[in-house]
């Protein structure tokens, strides 16, 4: 008899006790606001700057000058880009002629591990959506957009569609139907890298990004 | 540079290591101060009583429901991590499970493995498994990095290094860290670890995790953390390896959000951790980072025993916040190395008796004074004073046949068995209850002044020269 089977021989000698299915949905229904676009958009700043994120409200016309505005005041001349979606091709037709290298992933990460954990200052991501209950950004990672961008990189800038914002993490899944499509590497990401490990004091760029800035797409104000 | 492994044997000692820390006023001092802060941040998380009570409620149904179903629920995970392309082993032990692992580092020709934080590993001693096979195991988590720098164990499930005061981590750097100063900069000693653990993470061929959930209808595993290192060790090694008991499993994805709500708000005071990761797969084809392969290792290691009881079923209940500990009085005062068990505090005393046998930890269920906080702020509802309660009866009653735990009766006593039972006698028999009233009233000078540990802070014991009843007789 394998591990497996003595294991699970032994769950079933158990006695058997079924109990009832919980009710989640009614639990958020009666629990959690749902509210309008503009409340979302507060709720969700509020969150995530009190978690250290730095939020930009920017529009179609005016992100990518306030991206290289974020990069100056760091003086980082470099910033790691999908070339394969539509804002990561816009950087990248845009940023290197104000001076702003833009590297792409456009390898797999073991033909330059060395470089991107040694010399990529910054990344460049797109945002599925958000949670404004808990100033949260979700994060799909697929092969345009790999999963170490918003990870290794210590500056992570994130653009986000600011009518992609849910209620709460609950709301997410079910309106997206995440069950039925989970992808490699699904996250969550509510503010920078951060640790209490010693004497409980708050430090900030633990072992991924030292900052998080958000880029909050709305329409023409 | 590893702590030695321990040889579980938590009640051999147990006083002696609990009066060296209450005697210690600088660990006394970190440990207070360390849970005051954070049962000040979890009571500010749950503003609304009535919300925290039926969210409580709902986790308890949660958890509850999917134990119900457990035997079932495994195999509809092993299936569907499968079919997603994760690997899924099994172990009994955590030799079987230090077995697997390192077989797969072998596999692979691996030097190094970074870990993420996983008190499973602690319990199968990973680590020192791992360096026996000549392969190193780096702890990632800045808390137990720390810790296994000073080779020492995590002193609490959520903040291993709880007992350090910056001063010593400064210096813990400054002597084992090349080219570092000393600083007790918090900040800084920060980024020496980050610096450092950089390196690691480009130079790991495994990464090892734990997991917090496993959702059994999608195939997936969740890791709640804020350093980065958990994302880190699942993404940039060519190969992660998780290890989970159990009991971590979830049928549906839609029990995971009330979960998180809970842990993250009852562990740290967080609305959310600042990463939360669900992996259901090795890098497909196309994409460009992530381990070509991942693996599952489900451990059992004494779950199974909790599970064919009813009421000790509730342990596995847990979703390892913490909470428990941050507020259990004894916990506070005697810190996480005195129970000399993986896992300490409340939950400590109530998983380990399953996982080393009650010889080993008979008297681990009587370090508390039965206060009832940790029952009252564990997110899930587990019933932790009945479970002591409980297991201090399986201890302490004679060995019986088919015993429900491992160790059954390994605390008993004749003697104390005989007093009991002559106590209970006194008071069924009114009469007897009088003779031997009087006879204390009569003959109190009898009674030695020392008394034991009771003598060593307290003025003894003596029954009164008058009993109740004749001063109410006097008294007409």
């Amino acid at each position: 008899m394998s591990a497996r089977d003595r294991i699970l021989a032994k769950l079933k000698a158990a006695p058997n006790l079924p109990k009832p299915e919980p009710d989640v949905a009614a639990w958020f229904a009666g629990h959690r606001p749902v509210e309008s676009t503009a409340e979302k958009i507060a709720r969700f700043r509020k969150h995530i700057e009190f978690a250290h994120a730095e939020v930009h409200a920017v529009t179609p016309a005016t992100w990518l000058a306030k991206l290289r505005e974020v990069l100056a005041e760091r003086q980082i001349d470099k910033l790691l880009v999908a070339e394969d979606t539509p804002h990561g091709a816009a950087a990248l037709d845009e940023l290197p002629r104000q001076g702003v290298e833009c590297p792409t992933y456009d390898l797999p990460i073991e033909a330059w591990k060395t470089e991107m954990f040694r010399a990529t200052p910054a990344g460049l991501t797109a945002a599925r959506a958000a949670i404004a209950e808990t100033g949260t950004l979700i994060l799909w990672p697929d092969a345009r957009e790999p999963r170490l961008m918003s990870l290794v990189p210590p500056v992570h800038v994130v653009l986000l569609d600011s009518t992609k914002i849910y209620n709460t993490f609950y709301e997410a899944t079910q309106a997206e139907g995440w069950k039925d499509s989970l992808p490699t590497n699904a996250l969550l990401i509510s503010g920078p890298s951060k640790t209490a490990d010693i004497q409980v004091t708050l430090a900030y760029g633990a072992h991924g990004p030292k900052e998080l800035i958000v880029l909050l797409m709305g329409d023409e104000q | 540079m590893n702590a030695q492994p321990i040889h579980f044997k938590p009640s051999e000692g147990f006083r002696d290591r609990a009066k060296a820390v209450v005697d210690n006023p600088f660990l006394r001092q970190s440990f207070r101060g360390a849970m005051d802060f954070l049962m000040t941040k979890r009571a500010g998380l749950f503003p609304d009583a009535e919300e925290l009570e039926s969210l409580r409620t709902l986790g308890e149904q949660i958890r509850q429901y999917n134990l119900g179903k457990l035997p079932e629920l495994l195999v509809r995970l092993e299936e569907n991590l499968t079919k997603n392309g994760i690997k899924v082993h099994w172990a009994e032990t955590p030799d079987e499970a230090n077995e697997i692992i390192l077989g797969i580092c072998k596999q692979r020709s691996a030097k190094l493995m970074v870990k993420g934080k996983s008190m499973v590993s602690e319990e199968i001693e990973l680590n020192h498994a791992a360096e026996a096979a000549g392969i190193g195991a780096l702890e990632s988590d800045m808390g137990e990095y720390i810790v296994q720098l000073a080779g020492e164990k995590p002193s609490h499930i959520i903040m291993p290094a709880i007992h350090k005061t910056k001063e010593e981590i400064a210096k813990l750097f400054h002597d084992n860290v090349p080219g570092v100063d000393y600083t007790d900069n918090v900040d800084a000693l920060i980024q020496i670890g980050r610096k450092v653990l950089r390196e690691k993470f480009l130079e790991a061929d495994i990464g090892l995790s734990g997991v917090n959930f496993a959702i059994a209808e999608t195939g997936t595993l969740c890791l709640v953390e804020n350093e980065g290192n958990g994302r880190m060790c699942t993404t940039a090694p060519p190969v992660h390896i998780a290890i989970t008991g159990i009991e971590k499993i979830v049928e549906q994805l839609s029990h995971v959000p009330p979960l998180l709500s809970l842990l993250t708000r009852s562990a740290t005071g967080q609305n959310i951790s600042t990463y939360f990761n669900m992996i259901s797969s090795p890098r497909k084809p196309g994409e460009k980072d992530g381990p070509s392969e991942v693996h599952l290792v489900l451990l059992d290691n004494g779950r199974s025993q909790a599970y064919a009881d009813e009421q000790l079923r509730k342990t596995l209940q847990c979703i390892r916040c913490g909470a428990c500990m941050n507020h259990c009085p004894v916990y506070t005062r005697i810190g996480g190395h005195a129970y000399g068990t993986t896992y300490p505090g409340p939950i400590g005393k109530i998983i380990s008796p399953h996982m080393l046998g009650l010889e080993a930890t008979a008297t681990m269920a009587t370090a508390s004074s039965l206060c009832g906080a940790c029952g009252e702020v564990c997110p899930v509802k587990i019933p932790i004073p009945e479970l002591l309660m409980r297991l201090r009866e399986e201890s302490f009653t004679a060995p019986h046949a088919n015993p429900s735990m491992l160790g059954q009766g390994a605390g008993y006593s004749g003697l104390v068995t005989a007093i009991w039972r002559g106590w209970a006698a006194v008071y069924r028999s009114p009469a007897l209850y009088r003779l031997v009233t009087w006879a204390g009233s009569r003959f109190s000078w009898l009674v030695p002044s020392n008394q034991g540990p009771w003598t060593t802070v307290r003025v003894p014991l003596k029954p009164a020269p008058k009993r109740l009843r004749d001063m109410l007789r006097e008294r007409g």
